[in-house]
């Protein structure tokens, strides 16, 4: 029985709209008083953080937490891989405790995939984001996201994102969540374009099921939403491109590049943002830029995940890949 | 809100649809005299057809007092105490009305009282969305076999059933018709509740 | 046992003939050869070839003799058929001095199960600064002639261009691992459609090309012969096809296992499948066939790379590069290129002994099964077929790619000088 969410790849457009229609629903519990569900009462959920991230590690305890599971933070970053205890000792060791589900991050493509299929642990395996391969969390919340803001709140209830066209700009090589989303708009019917300079598109993308442009201008205008990547700094030493202001010239967007969208189009952004450099502070703050939002989203999402994947004796949700590993 | 087939060939209607909008009258009218007046009454209805019958509730009492009654829906799902005998269903929509439920006489509507295990959920449900001043509950049919300290308040019809009968609501909204069958259990044994 | 008679074996492929080995050399090759006084191999039509020469081996000793030792290798060498194996240069400490090619040497002698011909490091250290004593290693006990610093790239062409020239004296050979190290930073597999969906950074064809046409180049204007490790790309396979045109002295090799799988292994994130060069595309393994069937690559070479099981039940990022591969060679081989008909046993007999002997100057192996000759020879029962069970490895890793995968033939005995070291499937 697999019970593991490992890539956006691997959901069906049901499985998809489902998981969106649950979030619907949790994302009600937000207005409640007690923002607090019963329903993993006495599951225990390890969010097993190989790699930094706060915002991801909180949105995920807080979902846990919402459905009244058990919480273990366990941040393997500097301490047992320094020690040099690999990936499978520490699965075991978690096995061990006896945990329902591990909500992993890792900066290796692949690890969560591995953790899934290897045999190590029998737990239900969530992917937080594993090194440039998939981050299906972030693409849920972000469809879940553009179904809200470009079909409706009700109106999207059992609803894909047919025809909607989005626009993903940024470092695509070196980007998870560009990954993720490719292949969920895909599932959801949307048409993906990619931008980006040719230098931060991986050799290989032309069987994706998208668009690529290196020219954000003429994209624009033709997009429902335009979701921004984060570009690190860093990455102009490795001649990805020559100078942060020629970047920014070219695939920033700023208050005129944004004028040319759409009236109604959105601006996205996984976070954290780099104002200056992909964005503007000016973009940043308007209200077309849908950030905050898609963090409240991202909770909701984690519960919808959560639940469907934990929540009865076996998931609600069908995994085609690593159903076919077995 | 029975999940069993409704196709079972010897189901045999214990209700018909003129039946049943007569106990609903009969229903809001117990309503209004128990709470005399209804003026602080909401009625929750619990997906799927408890929404359907709290909303003719509603119509009802809307007629005999010609006051706005306060009508919206509690999903019980995710408060279920045999989610991990089956795998997660889709969640239904709890929608309560603008006003909160806090000091509010709150009626529970659903279409079969059985085991008493959705009303406990529902219960729970509750206590964590507000604080009303009392909790009732109106079902359509009340079927016995109680497996917990509940009843109900209004009841449009006892049917003492057998274990191996099922009892099915069928109403207009979702179903084409009204109509309340009893039928023999399939082979199979399903959940229950 | 002084005489052993090997009863109707098909040699290199052809009619069933008998071959009668006396004191360590093959004494007559016929058909109804007398039997008296020799112990009798029943061949029974299995294909008898020239023992097996393996250009490209890591036996790990000294330094990591928890994968392989020189006696596990040699055992692992000896069950898959090879009488003689090239020991690659990457221990700890590396093989750059004469003192541990004797090491190495010596080992291999003491082991008796094959031949081992240390190979010296190109440069102190594999660390591609600073030539290694090449003509002390040739000098020593171990006759060292083929120099690698494999694992890593002599990818300064200076340094590259003198070690060309420098074993020229010798009459030695630099086998090149061709990989640009600027291009590969932080590769993981092959560049191309399977690297971009995974997310796992890409080692693209271009890394190897670019370094083998430099090399072709520079073994061309310094008069030098060069040899190719580990061809992996139909690139590679143009650029060594244009060279041998051009009357280039190279030679190149080719795994097993660049012969038969491909990078949509990768998608399972299994580290068994990874590997260095990394598995490349179906066209690149059609490429590597048809260019060994016509000689473009000259021989096939096992990069045998032993990892204990911890460096491979990993993450990929984290796991060890390389597959074991002595023991599934031939079959690999039978597979993809004799089943397929690409090559015939004679054919397989010049790509896997003749001419690896030769490039690796490795007197007294990869001759011609005939009278006169040394008797190191190899029975294959060709008509078998069954799943890879690495349990039965003789090799102390288990790292294979191919565990539970069907291939034909299987190697049942193996002649070291005469002496078997391998009888129906056994070590001795």
């Amino acid at each position: 029985m697999q019970r593991h969410l490992i890539s956006a790849a691997d959901l069906t457009r049901d499985d998809a709209v489902l998981i969106l229609d649950t979030a619907e629903e949790m994302a009600r519990v937000a207005d409640r008083p007690i923002k607090k569900l019963p329903t993993l009462r006495g599951r225990t959920v390890v969010n097993l953080f190989f790699e930094d991230s706060t915002r991801t590690r909180i949105s995920f305890e807080a979902a846990e937490k919402r459905l009244s599971a058990d919480v273990i933070n366990f941040t393997a970053k500097g301490s047992s891989v320094s020690k040099g205890e690999s990936l499978k000792d520490t699965a075991q060791t978690l096995e061990a405790m006896g945990v329902d589900a591990v909500v992993i991050r890792h900066g290796a493509s692949g690890a969560p995939y591995r953790l899934a299929t290897s045999g190590w642990i029998d737990a239900a395996v969530i992917n937080a984001g594993d090194g440039t391969h998939q981050h299906p969390t972030q693409a849920l919340l972000d469809a879940f996201t553009m179904r809200r803001r470009l079909v409706g709140r009700d109106a999207g209830l059992g609803q894909d994102l047919a025809g909607k066209r989005i626009t993903i700009v940024g470092d695509v090589l070196h980007s998870r969540v560009a990954r993720s989303n490719v292949d969920l708009l895909h599932t959801l019917g949307a048409e993906v374009t990619l931008v980006a300079p040719p230098t931060l598109l991986p050799v290989g993308i032309e069987t994706w099921p998208c668009e690529v442009s290196y020219d954000l201008d003429s994209t624009l205008p033709k997009s429902d939403a335009v979701m921004m990547l984060r570009v690190q700094r860093e990455r102009m030493n490795a001649a990805f491109f020559p100078t942060e202001r020629e970047y920014s010239r070219r695939y920033g967007l700023d208050g005129d590049r944004m004028a040319k969208m759409p009236e109604h189009a959105i601006v996205m952004h996984p976070g954290p943002m780099v104002r200056g450099m992909e964005i503007t502070a000016e973009v940043a703050d308007s209200d077309r830029c849908t950030v905050v939002e898609q963090v409240a989203n991202g909770v909701s999402i984690r519960m919808a995940v959560l639940y469907l994947l934990l929540g009865g004796n076996e998931p609600a949700v069908t995994h085609s890949r690593t159903t076919e590993e077995k | 809100m029975d999940k069993l087939d409704t196709q079972a060939s010897d189901a045999r209607p214990v209700l018909e649809g003129p039946d049943i909008a007569r106990v609903l009258t009969r229903i809001a009218h117990e309503i209004v005299e128990r709470a005399k007046g209804a003026d602080d009454v909401v009625l929750l209805g619990i997906p799927t057809r408890g929404v359907f019958l709290a909303r003719r509730l509603a119509a009802k009492l809307e007629q005999i007092t010609e006051k706005q009654i306060p009508v919206g829906s509690l999903d019980i799902t995710m408060y279920r105490d045999d989610l991990r005998l089956q795998p997660p269903r889709a969640l239904a929509r709890t929608e309560i009305p603008g006003d909160g439920l806090d000091g509010r006489l709150v009626v529970l509507v659903d279409d079969v009282l059985f085991s008493g295990r959705t009303i406990r959920a529902a219960l729970d449900a509750l206590n964590d969305i507000g604080r009303p001043r009392a909790v009732q509950l109106a079902v359509l049919v009340d079927r016995g076999h109680r497996e917990l300290p509940i009843r109900a308040d209004y009841v449009g019809k006892n049917l003492p059933t057998s274990l191996r009968e099922t009892v099915k609501v069928q109403l207009a909204e979702e179903d084409g018709r009204d109509t309340v069958l009893l039928g023999a259990k399939p082979a199979a044994p399903d959940a229950q509740r | 046992m002084s005489k052993t008679l090997i009863r109707g074996a098909k040699v290199l492929g052809g009619e069933p003939q008998d071959v009668l080995i006396e004191a360590g050399t093959i004494a007559e090759v016929g058909t109804g050869l007398s039997a008296e006084g020799a112990e009798v191999v029943e061949a029974d039509g299995k294909v008898l070839l020239p023992g097996l020469v393996d250009l490209h081996t890591h036996l790990r000793e000294p330094g990591r003799e928890d994968s392989e030792t020189v006696l596990t290798g040699t055992r692992a060498a000896a069950s898959g058929g090879y009488t003689a194996v090239f020991a690659m240069a990457n221990t700890f400490p590396v093989a750059d001095t004469a003192g541990v090619v004797e090491q190495v040497w010596r080992l291999g002698q003491e082991s008796g199960y094959c031949d081992v011909q240390p190979i010296g490091a190109v440069t102190v250290g594999l660390e591609g600064r600073k030539l290694a004593e090449l003509g002390a290693m040739h000098e020593s006990a171990a006759g060292v002639t083929v120099f690698s610093d494999d694992g890593k790239c002599v990818d300064d062409a200076v340094i590259m261009r003198r070690a060309l020239e420098y074993v020229k004296a010798f009459g030695g050979v630099v086998a090149q691992h061709a990989q640009e190290p600027r291009l590969t930073e932080g590769a993981q597999m092959n560049e191309g459609v399977v690297s971009a969906e995974l997310g796992l950074g890409g080692w693209p064809a271009v890394a190897e090309e670019s370094i083998i046409a430099r090399d072709v180049l520079l073994a061309e204007h310094v008069g030098s012969r060069v040899h190719i490790c580990h061809l992996s790309t139909a690139g590679s396979v143009e650029i060594v096809r244009w060279a041998k045109s051009r009357g280039i002295d190279v030679t190149a090799e080719v795994t097993p296992h660049h012969l038969l799988l491909t990078d949509e292994l990768v998608r399972s994130y299994n580290p068994v499948y990874k590997v260095n060069p990394p598995l490349r595309t179906e066209r690149d393994v059609m490429a590597l066939r048809e260019a060994l069937a016509d000689g473009t690559i000259d021989i096939v070479a096992t990069d045998h790379a032993p990892h204990p099981h911890e460096d491979k039940d990993c993450e990929w990022a984290a796991a060890a590069m390389g597959m074991v591969g002595l023991e599934t060679a031939l079959s690999v081989v039978q597979e993809t290129m004799v089943d397929t008909g690409l090559l015939d046993w004679a054919g397989v007999a010049d790509r896997m002994s003749f001419k690896p002997a030769r490039i690796g100057r490795a007197t007294g192996h990869g001759r011609p099964v005939s009278a006169g000759e040394p008797a190191n020879l190899t029975l294959v029962d060709t008509a078998y077929r069954g799943a890879v069970d690495p349990a039965g490895f003789a090799s102390r890793s288990r790292n294979t790619p191919y565990e539970g995968r069907e291939l034909p033939g299987r190697v049942t005995h193996t002649w070291l000088r005469g002496k078997a070291t391998l009888v129906d499937g056994k070590l001795t």
